[in-house]
């Protein structure tokens, strides 16, 4: 996985999070993982398709979740699963699309669909082509992870560049 | 929050009315607590473009806030039908995909203007006085049209 692809994703989640809760935020970890993803706390996943496939996750544990919906907010707001479950739905949104909208700008072409539920003990494979990078955010409120695994979509990169030179 | 002067309909000098559409809850109730900081009253919310439409039709608002992506139907083919149903319609965009095919789909497909999420208040705030126009009056804590 390039850090072409990578960076926007770290830009956008540091933007996002410094911007909702109001503070500055560092990575606390950074690991390359292919075993599978086994969520820490509540995650919300977001699968991308075009000309970069794959899917980003962003975890985090129901006490810090709550916490920041209550920054994003403004107010404190009363602890609920779905709290919890919207928190970690909306950060992905918009670190995501963020991150999208950057890599758009350089060229790349997706189509984001909307976040669901990661809610496997299991854990989600990743495979050769798609290994995963989890970060840690730390914040004030807590930390907050993302993982993500994505792949170029060589038939749609080499139609792309095939129809550019054409 | 920090609140704002209010921003009410020039013809009657009620709260503008607002539509919005998220298929996340907690985006919706950040918006409209937004919005009722500037002094507006939500008419309606919808999870997704299908509902969206319906519920344009039922409340007729004056702004609608659409997200874009969202299940069942997206919000920039949901602000289509609305606006071809209702020319007069005033919808805003607030997307975290704010990249520029999206932004010009939307304006092309008849949306009034975008907003990039995360959403800054002070941002949605001019966004709406720019949207409404002359349709619009933002009022002192007394009243009275400034």
């Amino acid at each position: 996985m390039k850090m072409e692809l990578i960076q926007p994703f770290i830009n956008s989640a540091d933007a996002v999070l410094a911007q909702g809760l109001q503070c500055s935020t560092a990575i606390g970890s950074l690991s390359m993982e292919e075993e599978a993803y086994r969520r820490k706390g509540v995650a919300a996943m977001v699968w991308v398709t075009g000309d970069i496939e794959g899917r980003i996750i962003i975890d985090l544990d129901p006490e810090t979740a709550v916490r920041v919906a209550g920054k994003m907010a403004g107010a404190e707001l009363p602890e609920s699963d779905l709290l919890v479950k919207e928190t970690a739905c909306e950060l992905a949104n918009q670190i995501i699309g963020n991150a999208i909208t950057a890599l758009n700008d350089q060229g790349f072409h997706f189509r984001v669909h909307p976040p669901v539920m990661h809610t496997s003990e299991e854990g989600i494979k990743s495979s050769e082509d798609t290994e995963a990078l989890v970060m840690c955010f730390e914040t004030p409120v807590g930390s907050v992870f993302m993982n993500i695994a994505l792949r170029y979509n060589r038939k749609r990169h080499a139609d792309s560049a095939a129809a550019g030179h054409a | 929050m920090e609140q704002f002067a209010p921003v009410k309909r020039s013809k009657d000098g009620q709260p503008v009315r607002y539509l919005i559409v998220d298929d996340s809850v907690f985006a919706r109730k950040n918006l409209a607590r937004m919005v009722e900081s500037f002094g507006g009253h939500l008419a309606g919310e919808a999870g997704d473009g299908l509902t969206a439409i319906t519920e344009y039709d039922r409340t007729h608002p004056d702004i609608v806030l659409m997200d874009i992506t969202m299940p069942q139907m997206e919000g920039i083919e949901a602000a289509e039908r609305i606006v071809q149903a209702h020319p007069d319609a005033r919808i805003v965009m607030v997307s975290s995909v704010g990249y520029q095919e999206n932004i010009v789909a939307a304006l092309q497909r008849g949306a009034r203007h975008f907003v990039q999420k995360p959403v800054k208040p002070e941002v949605l705030y001019e966004v709406i006085k720019y949207v409404l126009g002359e349709d619009g009056s933002v009022t002192n804590a007394a009243g009275a049209g400034a």
